[in-house]
Parts: C-alpha cells; structure tokens; sequence
C-alpha cells in the first residue's frame, strides 16, 4: 500500500511520521499563515485575525473537553448536543438576568456530563455509546425546550458575545484563558496528573489507589460544562438561539483538532497547545479554501485527508 | 514395549530476544503416544520452547524435524494445519458462539447450496463431545459451560483437526478435580491413539499421574530429560529450582544480612481465612513489625494472589484482614493503602509502571494527594520527595523527567518502590522484588529490605529465587495450590525443607488436607 | 472426529449436562438473559405498538403502517449493514455521508439510465468502504477514525458533485429506478420487499455461511479467531465494504423513492443505525449480534417517532429525547447482564 510506496523514499519513514506526528499541526498553520499572506488580499489585517480567531474560539474550547476525555482513552460524542441544551437554556432563563441564566446553562451541562460519567464508570459503558445517548437525548431535550429559533435581546449578553477589551473581543480572551487554565490543570493538579496515569494505564492507577471513577466523572462533566461555555458564547454572538443548528457536528471539528494536535486516542497524554493549534489548523484551511472560492466540499475532504495523515503518523507511537 | 515412531526431533534450539537469551541449545524427543512433561519454573524457557514449536516465533538457531522433516512454520495456523494443535490455559475459542460453531469453526459441515449445515454439524459436535465425556446442548454459547467442559471443547477440536502433537499448556488451572480426572482420561485415550501429549505444568501430582516422560527447563536450558517413574519429586524439584541437595552454602549469595530483630509485639498484619474460588483457600498468615515473612511456593501456587488480596486487588469471597489492629475492607486498593499497605506487584510493566509519565510522577503518583494543597501539586514537596528516594535507592535517570518506560528494568523497579515507599507504608507486600534485573540492582534491592524490617516495616517477600527466600526471610510460609502447607521459621528455614514441603514431602506442619473441592 | 480407537465410555466424572455442575438457577438466568438480549426489542415494539393502536385512531391504519414500513425502510437497509461492522467489534461513522452520497449519485445516473443509477452508487461507495476495511484491518488504524474521515470525506465528494448541494438532480418519472422506489408490490411499497430480501439474505449470510462465523469470531475473539484460522482481515475488509454498499443502496433507493437525490439527508443517520442496532440486541463490543435484531431496532425508532407525532401537542424532538434515553437504557441492560454473566 502506501507502505511500499514510503519505503522507496530515500529518508527514514519512521522519523518523518515521528516528526510529522510531532511538530505537523505546527508547521501546517505556519504554513497556511505563509500562504496566505501571500495569495490572500487582507490576510494580515486584525479584522481578519479577529474575524478568525472568533469563529475559531468556540471550538478551541471545546476541544479543551474533548482533549481532557480523550486523554482517558474516552470520547465525548453528546458536545455539540450540549452546546445547544446550552442556548435553549439560556432562552429560557435570560428573562431573570444574564447570571441566573447562565447558572441554569451550568447545572443542566453538569447534569449531562454526570449523566456520562456515570455511564462510563459506574456502570462500565463504553465511552462511544454513553455519550451517544446522550447526544441524542440531549438534543432531544434542547429542542424540547426551544422548538424554534429564538432572538435574544439582552444588553448583556450582547456585550459578552460582540464586546472587546482593547479591540480584542471577549470571545477570544476567554478561549485563550480558559486554554491556559486547561493547560494548568493538566500540567499542575492532582486531578491532572491522575487523569493522564488513569488514560495511560487503569490498571497501574488502580493499583496505585488513584481515584479512577470519580478522575473519570469529573471528565465527562468538565467536558460537558466547556461545551456548555461554547454554546452560551455562540449564542451570545447571533443573540439568537438556535438549538436545531447550533453545535452540529461539532463533536467532530473537536475531535479533528484532539487528534491533529498530536493527543493520541489511546490516552495518557494531553497536548493541550496542540489542539488549540489543531483547531486553528482547520480553520486557517476552511477558510483559505472559502476565501479563493473553493467550494466547501474541499474542505470536508481536505480535513478528512489531514484527520487520516494525523492517526496515521501517530499509529505506533503510542501504547501497544 | 516395541519402539515406537519418533513424531518430533528437536535439536539445539534457540531464541535470543535483546538481553535475554530465552532458550539456549534445547533438545526434545517425542514419540507417538508419548505423554511428555515439560516443566520449569518461570522465565525458564518453557512458553518461548511452545511458542517456537507452533509458529508464534521464529527459532535463532537449531531446527525442528516433525515426522521426519525439518520445518519452520510462521503462522500457529501452519502448524495446526501440520498436525501440531495447541489448547491454553486461557480457553483460546470464541466464548459467545456456540459450542457446536466453535467445534467446527473453519471446516464446518455444508450442503449443497454452500450452507452450512446445521443439523449435521449439531449432531456430529454431540457425537464428538460425548466420547470426551460432555454431554451438553451443543447450540449453546461455549460461555455457559464450565471451564472444564469448555477445555474438553478446545482439546476436541484440537485432536480433530488430525493432530499428531497436542500441547497442552496449564490445561487444569481452572478445572475441578473431577473435570482433572476427565482430562486424564482423555489424554489416556490420546496416547493409546498414538497421538503424543506435552503436558506443561507445574502440579507435582498431576505430572505423576499421566505424563511418562519429562524435560525440564531452567534458564533456558534442558537441564534434565528422562523418564518420570525414575525421578522422586524431591530430586525434581530440586532440579527445577537448581538446587543440589546436600550441598550447604555457609555464606549467602544475596545481600541479606541474616536474621531481623522481629520485634515480640503484635503483628503488623493479620491475614485470616482469604479465600477467593479457584485461586486461594483458606489462607492466613501473620507479619510483625520489623519481620520479613516470605511466601514460598511454585508458580501458580497463590501467592501473587495472596498479595493481591490482602492489598485489596483480588476480590474475596471469605476472610478478613486486620493492620496494627485495625480491621480493613477487603477488596478496595485505596483502603488498603490507607491502612498502610503498599504492593509492589509482580507485573511492573502493565500493573506498575504508568510508562508514559516521568520518573517524578511515576514516584509522586501514590502520594500526590498528600503533596497537594487545594488540588493543586506543590511541585517543591514532590521534588523532595523525589529527590530522596532517586538518592536512597540510587536510581539511574538522565532526570526525573526522563519518561519511566525508558528505563531500564531495575531502575523501573526502584522507582515503583520509590512511589510505594513515599506512602510511609506499615507493611510492604514484594512479588518478585527483584525480577528480571541486573545483580547490581538486586543486591541493592536487597539491603533495601534489610533496612525496612530494621526500620520496623513489616514485609511479605515473593521470590522464585530460592536463595533469596530463604536469606531474606525470617520466616517462610509455603503455598500449594492456593492454600498454606507449611510454615518455616528460625533454624528450619533452609532450601532442603523448603523444597520438601513444597514438593509435598514431609510437610513442616500439619497440612490442611482440604483441596479445590470447596472452591 | 476423534481418532480414538476403543471408545471405552468414559466411566469416571462423564460430564453431564450442565446443570448438574451448576446450580439450576444460574442456567436458567442465563437462558433468561439471553432471551431478553435477543427479544427484549421486539417485546417493547410490541407492546409500544399494542398501546399506540388502542391510543390513537390513525395508528393502526393500513396508511400509516403502510408508510411507516416504507419510511424504515431506508434506515433499516443502512442498520443491516452496520449490524455486520458492530458484530466484528468495529463501527461505521460514515453511512450517513454514503447514504446521501448514493442518493446523488443515483439521481445523477438515472440520466444514464437504471443500471448505471443503481451500479454507480454501489461501485463508488463500496470503493470507499474498501478502503475503510483497508485502513483498519491492515493499517490498524482505530474504526472510529477511519469512518469518521470517510464520513467528512464522502459528504464532501457529494458537495463537490453537486456545487455544493445546490443541484438536486432529478429521477424521471415512469422510470424503472422511480417505480422500484415509488412502487407497490401487493400492497407494501417496494422498498419494503427489497428490504426484507435483503434481511433473509443478511440472516442466511450471518448464522450459514462460513463468513459469518468469521463475522462473529473475529468480533468475539479476534487473537483466537486468528489461532482458530480465520481470515481476519479480510473478514474486516469484507464487512465494511458491505456496509459502505448497503449505505449506498440505501441512498439509491431512497433517491427513487423521492424521485431526486436530495443533498441534505443523511446527517446524523449512522447515529440512528448505531442505535437501531445496539437497541436490536447486537453488542457493541462484538461477538453478538442478530440481524433481525436491527430490524426491529429500526421499528421501534420509527414507531416511537410516529407515536409522538400522533400525539400532535408534543414536539417531534421529543422522538430524540426517547430514542436517546432508550438507548441509553437498552445500553445499561446489555452491560448489566453482561456483567452477571460474567460473574456466573
């Protein structure tokens, strides 16, 4: 197969996946920034920097979740169902204030992710099929709640989703947070070290006395409430509810950006630079596709071709 | 008796994996109708000679003449397809099929439209099943059988496939008495088929129930082969382990410095009654502070189990366990842990090691939580405390950053000791402490249990090494077969007893005479 | 069969059956779970359908039936294929794209004629599914991400077909691919008999033939399945290129079925089949599964779906919040009873 083909290649295969595994994400967003500069009229401008980066924040965060579950050899399939629970809630409850809202959106998001995590580690459920059910459901429930779009004026929640500090929108600051405060936890907290040794191996961390259900039902519900962020963030920025359409497929921008970001699916280890530079990754590529009038059937191949190069330049690397 | 065809030559095999050479310059003979054991104790070459024998891996040197021709398979399914069949200790058939599709499985029975053939299939799987002594609905799922019946399932299938060889790996581990006794039968019935039998295990009694003759392994090596009538079980136990007997050894090969200051004080650690089905029965022991209490025994006899238990990784059916008085809840790790139980187990790359963290959080992982403020790693706590025991145990890295797969086997093993140690632990479990390292580390590790049990830490010590049992314990309590047969203590602990109450002779205290029938 | 020479029954310990060395209770709830891993659907359809019959007037009309079967058709034609993948222990993320991208395709042919609108979409989606089976049987890559990139990568091939969903070919009507689709055969609309036929098949095909057991064992099994000689590999190759077909034809036939190759379908079907399948008895883990199963998986769903919406005052997406909480109960029993067995 490609096999035969790589090994006519005059370097060493196995060093170039490593190092394609490695520093790709990387290298292909240095890449499309270059290129664009070059052939893409207005590319450098910070409208188009802020343009981008806002349209990117809501899956960054997302991915954040996604990365943390992954890294315990799960997945969260119900994200894009809970980004939507999130703007019906919000609907719902923004007539008593932005704040009260905003903690409705909060229980609702933990009850999914408690949902989840119970599934996976109580009861034993694979990863793929809890959070599937609860996709569905989810989904189910937000359109329950919200059967049709619906516009949101509130003052409020205007400036949170169009508001700036500094020309810098609040969208985009609180992505970048909420990735360092992600970043910290894996790299600083208990919680963090535990989540990576129970991904890596569950029976070492059960030996080890670790806390394995509970490491895994915080996951699921962190990851549920990241979601959760995304969907009332995109909300604000339509001031609008839109819980048909919003967060679909979402689920898989996160786990594209997870998996091109060099988080291997086995578990045990979370790059959390990478899947910020994964998502950014396939945002630069749609929208340097979209600006040169390529059709977006280009860009659903363009990222199935980047997601199958990423596990593949991965496969092996991680444990056997 | 006339002389029968010899059906397998094997001459000078070997197979060098990096570091370890796993057989060196093996020879076996087989002959039709030949039941034949091979034993040896772990690492010893035995599953490397099988797996060499059926395909799994590829010999370095030496070659094997099957019914008179030299062969070199490279897929298990050659080899069946040649005529040597395999069943494991692990029942290897698919569980959720039925037994009759698991039978047939890859030649199963068709009519003329290519179909498969259910009527006949059901009814020559019964037929077949019944002359093994099973007699079961044979559309059900092979998973609802016992163990047994389903090992029955495996060997039917392995013989019908015209085998000439049948290797049986561990076949009774999970078999009841009566179900052994069926096995017997059929192999009984082999051998007078002129089918040849190798029997791998290691229970004495089985072994001198049904196999003729016998190789044994030690180190890779065929240090023994012959008939089994001509060799007592003292003499083959002794040369599984190596020992010569009436050989004294006045100083010691290992670190250990002789006998610990047991303190006269209440022990450390109870163990009553820890039974579990199949796997322990009726289990006790004691360990006081400042003692090492070692557990001898074969391979399979219990006592990884016995470990297990008491920290709270093996589910219990029955018994109970106290520390410094204190009962403790069986079957939960962290219990255990809180109590003062710290096991280092025996599988340190898939049990111990988290391979892909560093060295640092490798030994910080247990104790995390109490290095922690708020959640949050105290970083220059966890330095401390790494520090410490990277020095103390003299643990080899290019930084405790380095990523803990990376090291070598004797520093993987410091490091696990290091976590374990980190906990302040009362009693320390070791299963094969010193495992698959090199002589610097061992000895290393060993003065290291000497100054625990100075230190007033109660530990259990598991070892294959026969010397290093006997060295470093104060005491020695012998398993067989899941159960306690005898206990050594002060002057008694001596290789010769050892070896006899665990071949089974002239046991050192009354034996329960119970067996796996109440399992 | 044994080459035993005397066959001296075997007088000591001959095992009788079972029972005797279990306790009877534990063979009877083994039989029990057993039963209800394989029923339990179809009992729940049942009854769901007897309550619904007496609730509402236009529930049990030979109309509604009527499009209720047609409807389930299509998704049903998709879970066959799904049920082969989830029995080896895999999963097939991208039949949803398949399904709409075999509608297209189908449309797009019927220019050509029937035989190319029906082979087109057959060629070009088992090609992908090929080189699904190829990425996971010999690239080991994870099922999950394989399907999930054929999934992106499907929908986009259809969008780049049709600029970008913006053309929507037509079938002609009095075409034999229209009539195969809109058509009635003594009664039940066409697709419902193709479906069926292809059920018998997909049963004759799981349980008698050779491939089958390799279905089950490699799903069960694989390490003994390969030790037991049975051809892993391309066992996988073989069940995703099905389930890529099937998806195919499914859209193909639902193209005829509306008489055009809509682009917006598809979106979240391969969600339903999983549920569908996992609801119809078949494990996720592999190793168990029915193909009526599936079926029955599928009339449930719809069943639920239309019972809701004869309800009138609830939303449809109630369906979502039901089909979701059933499976999430139909998972919880099968890991339950899974557990039990496993301490028996």
């Amino acid at each position: 197969m490609a096999e035969a083909a790589l090994r006519t290649l005059p370097f060493d295969k196995n060093r170039a996946l490593q190092w394609l595994h490695t520093y790709g994400v990387y290298a292909g967003v240095g890449a499309l920034l270059v290129v664009n500069s070059v052939i893409t009229p207005h590319f450098l401008s910070a409208e188009n920097f802020r343009t981008q980066a806002v349209q990117v924040a809501p899956v960054i965060i997302v991915a954040l979740g996604m990365a943390l579950v992954i890294g315990t050899e799960g997945v969260d399939l119900s994200v894009g169902a809970v980004m939507a629970l999130a703007a019906s809630v919000t609907a719902l409850y923004l007539g008593y204030g932005l704040l009260p809202a905003l903690l409705a959106v909060a229980l609702f998001a933990a009850g999914v992710g408690l949902a989840n995590g119970a599934l996976v580690a109580v009861i034993g459920v694979q990863p793929i099929v809890a959070t599937l059910a609860l996709m569905v459901g989810g989904r189910g429930l937000a359109l329950v709640l919200l059967p049709q779009l619906k516009d949101l004026r509130n003052p409020a929640l205007a400036s949170l989703g169009s508001g700036d500090v500094l020309g810098v929108p609040y969208l985009i600051l609180i992505a970048a947070g909420l990735a360092l405060l992600v970043a910290f936890v894996v790299r600083r907290t208990t919680f963090g070290r535990q989540l990576l040794a129970v991904g890596d191996s569950r029976p070492a961390a059960q030996l080890a006395g670790l806390p394995v259900r509970r490491v895994l039902i915080v996951v699921y519900v962190v990851s549920a409430l990241l979601a959760a962020v995304a969907g009332v963030l995109a909300t604000a920025r339509l001031q609008a509810s839109d819980p048909t359409s919003l967060g679909n497929l979402m689920e898989l921008s996160a786990i594209t950006a997870v998996v091109v970001g060099g988080t291997p699916l086995t578990g045990g280890r979370v790059n959390i630079a990478g899947t910020v530079a994964g998502a950014v990754l396939i945002q630069l590529l749609t929208a340097t596709l979209i600006k040169h009038d390529l059709p977006p059937s280009w860009t659903q191949i363009a990222q199935a071709v980047v997601i199958v190069a990423a596990v593949y330049a991965a496969r092996g690397r991680g444990k056997r | 008796m006339a002389p029968t065809a010899e059906v397998l030559a094997v001459r000078g095999l070997s197979k060098t994996f990096p570091g370890v050479r796993a057989l060196d310059d093996v020879d076996l003979t087989l002959h039709a109708g030949e039941v034949h054991a091979l034993i040896g104790e772990n690492g010893a070459g035995k599953s490397t000679l099988i797996k060499l024998l059926t395909g799994v891996y590829r010999p370095d040197g030496g070659e094997v003449v099957f019914q008179g021709r030299a062969v070199s398979f490279a897929t298990p399914l050659e080899a069946q397809k040649a005529g040597i069949s395999t069943i494991y200790q692990e029942v290897n058939l698919i569980p959720l099929l039925s037994v009759a599709r698991n039978l047939f499985l890859g030649r199963e029975p068709r009519n003329r439209l290519g179909l498969l053939d259910m009527t006949r299939m059901n009814q020559q799987a019964e037929e077949t099943l019944r002359t093994y002594g099973v007699r079961v609905d044979v559309r059900r799922p092979l998973r609802t059988l016992g163990v047994g019946a389903q090992q029955m399932v495996a060997l039917a299938r392995a013989v019908a496939t015209d085998a000439r060889i049948v290797i049986m790996d561990e076949p009774t581990s999970s078999l009841e008495p009566r179900e052994v006794e069926t096995l017997f039968t059929v192999i009984r019935r082999l051998r007078d088929a002129g089918i040849a039998v190798v029997y791998v295990s290691h229970r004495l009694d089985e072994l001198y129930a049904v196999c003729d003759t016998v190789t044994v392994l030690r180190d890779g090596r065929r240090v023994h082969h012959g008939d089994l009538s001509r060799l007592d079980r003292l003499s083959l136990v002794s040369t599984m382990l190596g020992r010569d007997l009436g050989e004294v050894r006045t100083e010691g090969l290992t670190k250990f410095t002789g006998a610990h200051s047991a303190t006269d004080t209440e022990p450390v650690l109870e163990a009553r009654e820890l039974t579990a089905p199949h796997q322990l029965h009726d289990v006790s022991l004691t360990i006081r502070p400042g003692e090492v209490v070692g557990l001898g025994g074969l391979l399979g006899s219990g006592r990884t189990e016995t470990a297990k238990a008491i920290a709270g990784a093996l589910p219990t059916r029955s018994g109970t366990v106290t520390v410094a008085g204190v009962p403790l809840r069986t079957g939960s790790t962290p219990a255990a842990l809180r109590a003062g139980i710290s096991l280092l187990p025996e599988d340190r790359k898939s049990e111990g090691i988290v391979p892909g963290l560093s060295v640092r959080e490798n030994i910080a992982l247990a104790v995390l939580p109490r290095l922690s403020r708020f959640g949050l790693v105290s970083e220059s706590r966890v330095d401390a405390v790494v520090d410490t025991f990277i020095q103390r145990l003299r643990i080899k890295a290019s930084s405790p950053q380095q990523k803990v797969g990376e090291l070598s086997g004797g520093n993987q093993q410091k490091v696990l000791l290091a976590r374990w140690l980190a906990m302040h632990p009362k009693v320390l479990l070791l299963d094969e402490p010193t495992r698959g390292i090199d002589v610097g580390a061992k000895a290393e590790v060993q003065k290291l249990v000497d100054e625990l049990a100075a230190d007033s830490l109660g530990v259990l010590l598991i070892s294959s090494d026969l010397e290093e049992l006997i060295e470093g314990s104060d005491r020695v309590v012998v398993l067989k077969d899941g159960a306690v047969v005898g206990e050594l203590t002060g002057s008694d602990v001596t290789e010769e007893k050892l070896m006899r109450a665990i071949a089974g002779d002239a046991p050192a205290r009354d034996t329960r005479e119970e067996d796996a029938a109440d399992g | 069969m044994t080459t035993t020479g005397t066959d001296a029954p075997v007088t000591t310990a001959s095992n009788e059956p079972e029972e005797a060395t279990e306790p009877v209770g534990s063979a009877r709830s083994e039989r029990l779970s057993a039963l209800t891993q394989q029923h339990g659907a179809l009992a729940v359809l049942m009854l769901v359908s007897l309550v619904a019959s007496f609730s509402f007037d236009t529930f049990a009309t030979g109309d509604n039936l009527g499009n209720m079967a047609t409807s389930s058709a299509f998704l049903a034609i998709v879970a066959l294929g799904m049920t082969f993948v989830i029995i080896t222990g895999g999963i097939d993320l991208s039949v949803g794209s398949l399904f709409a991208l075999g509608g297209v395709l189908a449309a797009w042919g019927s220019r050509h004629g029937t035989l190319v609108a029906l082979l087109l979409p057959l060629a070009v989606c088992g090609l992908i599914g090929a080189v699904n089976g190829l990425l996971v049987a010999r690239s080991r890559l994870a099922p999950f991400i394989v399907t999930l990139a054929a999934m992106l990568g499907a929908r986009g091939l259809m969008l780049a077909l049709t600029d970008e969903g913006a053309d929507t070919y037509l079938i002609g009507k009095g075409s034999v691919l229209a009539e195969l689709g809109q058509g009635k055969t003594l009664g039940l609309g066409n697709p419902v008999w193709i479906t069926l036929a292809l059920f018998v098949a997909g049963a004759v095909a799981l349980r008698r033939t050779r491939f089958g057991q390799h279905v089950y064992a490699v799903g069960g099994n694989e390490d003994a399945a390969a030790l037991m000689g049975a051809p892993v590999a391309r066992t996988k190759i073989l069940v995703y290129t099905l389930s890529a077909l099937l998806a195919g034809l499914a859209g193909a036939l639902n193209a005829a079925w509306l008489a055009s190759g809509v682009t917006i379908l598809g979106s979240g079907m391969e969600l339903e089949a999983i549920s569908a399948v996992v609801i119809g008895g078949t494990l996720l883990t592999g190793g168990l599964g029915y193909v009526s199963g599936s079926l029955v998986g599928v009339l449930l769903l719809k069943v639920i779906q239309n019972v809701i919406n004869q309800i009138g005052s609830l939303d449809s997406s109630y369906q979502q919040v039901v089909s979701g909480a059933f499976l999430a109960v139909v998972v919880i029993a099968q890991t339950w009873l899974g557990r039990r067995r496993q301490l028996m």
